[in-house]
């Protein structure tokens, strides 16, 4: 799935998001986003905070936004199922956040311990008050993304674009 | 005034552990002058301790919910402003609830955040339930387990001090586990609205818009 094509959208992604000046990277670590964790690494602008377990990241976005900052929490859609209380914050606190899911148990997926919370991503985000967006192709990327940044950070809502395993292909076993 | 038991607690128990502090004194003598950081609590007891060191001002974030989050949320807010001081301060069990995220700030190591746990070895707001601090379980071990190198454990009038000058000294993450007795926090009738605390919180901290 590391194509060239698939390099160069994920390094637009990151672009993208310093010019909306998210300098905090929240993630638990993963294939999918592989190239975001490793530039916020190498990028002495931002804080690269590696989580334990997602719903830290859910208060980590909160703590920024008290601060002033941007950030962003970077899961497979295993965590989003691992952040749901905390996400409290968001529709209780109305906390701005910013959340990129690379799915799995979606299309093609061939394990069957993805599928559970892969299905229930949607609902389950959308009980919590957390608007969905889906990026399936290399192409909806940076709009989808360029779309959630004004949702998330001119309209204080909390956001979650799925980069689909249609984008992202499906892992091999 | 005299600390409030409440009913069915082991209060021999609990002294003989090491949790005799009384919270209503012992955590506005470790905190000092509030104004000089920006505070995150958990919920109940750490709340209330600090909604009434402050009168529940604009420099405080409290929480009565997202238990678990308070550590993390004082990191955010750490990275996100390294000209302030950041106390997080919570209790045991919120901060057992995400253990983990000791092992993530410890990561990091900001050496703007202070993180002390009011730690009376009780689930205070569900009943009084003990929780593993008392039965065996050592936060500050596993703080230092975690990578922080700047920690302790105030179980005395004593050692307030020097609990004290750790919260307040900045060349790492500092980590006090505050011992105190299974007794009421004071009570405080704080803001409860998440989203009004935030604004607030923003507002005194950013300025307004």
């Amino acid at each position: 799935m590391a194509t060239d094509a698939g390099e160069r959208w994920q390094d637009a992604l990151y672009d993208l998001l310093r010019r909306h000046n998210v300098t905090q990277f929240a993630y638990v670590p993963d294939a999918g986003h592989r190239i975001l964790i490793d530039r916020s690494l190498a990028d002495p602008g931002v804080h690269s905070v590696a989580l334990t377990t997602e719903e830290e990241g859910v208060a980590l976005l909160a703590g920024a936004d008290l601060g002033g900052a941007r950030s962003v929490l970077l899961m497979q859609s295993s965590g989003a199922g691992n952040c749901i209380n905390m996400l409290s914050l968001a529709k209780g606190g109305r906390f701005p956040m910013l959340m990129l899911l690379s799915m799995r148990g979606d299309f093609g997926e061939g394990n069957p311990w993805q599928f559970p919370m892969g299905q229930a991503v949607e609902p389950v985000l959308h009980a919590m008050g957390v608007i969905v967006l889906r990026a399936e192709k290399p192409d909806d990327v940076i709009s989808t993304v360029e779309a959630a940044l004004t949702m998330v950070f001119q309209s204080g809502n909390a956001v979650a674009v799925l980069l689909t395993q249609k984008l992202l292909g499906a892992k091999a076993f | 005034m005299a600390m409030r038991y409440p009913q069915g607690v082991d209060v021999a128990a609990a002294m003989a552990a090491g949790f005799v502090l009384d919270r209503c004194e012992a955590v506005p003598a470790l905190i000092g002058k509030a104004e000089d950081f920006l505070i995150v609590t958990g919920l109940a007891g750490t709340a209330r301790d600090i909604a009434a060191l402050t009168h529940d001002s604009a420099q405080i974030y409290t929480m009565a919910g997202a238990m678990g989050g308070a550590a993390m949320i004082g990191l955010g807010l750490a990275l996100a402003r390294p000209d302030k001081r950041v106390l997080v301060a919570t209790g045991d069990g919120e901060l057992l609830m995400n253990i983990g995220a000791l092992a993530t700030i410890a990561v990091l190591n900001p050496a703007n955040l202070s993180i002390l746990v009011v730690d009376n070895g009780h689930y205070g707001e569900t009943g009084w339930q003990r929780s593993h601090t008392s039965l065996g379980v050592d936060l500050e071990k596993i703080a230092i387990g975690s990578g922080m190198q700047r920690t302790r454990t105030v179980g005395s009038e004593a050692e307030l001090a020097d609990g004290a000058r750790l919260l307040r000294e900045g060349n790492g993450t500092a980590f006090v586990v505050l011992r105190v007795a299974p007794a009421e926090p004071p009570s405080y009738k704080r803001n409860f609205d998440p989203a009004a605390c935030r604004n607030r919180f923003r507002d005194a901290l950013l300025g307004p818009g």
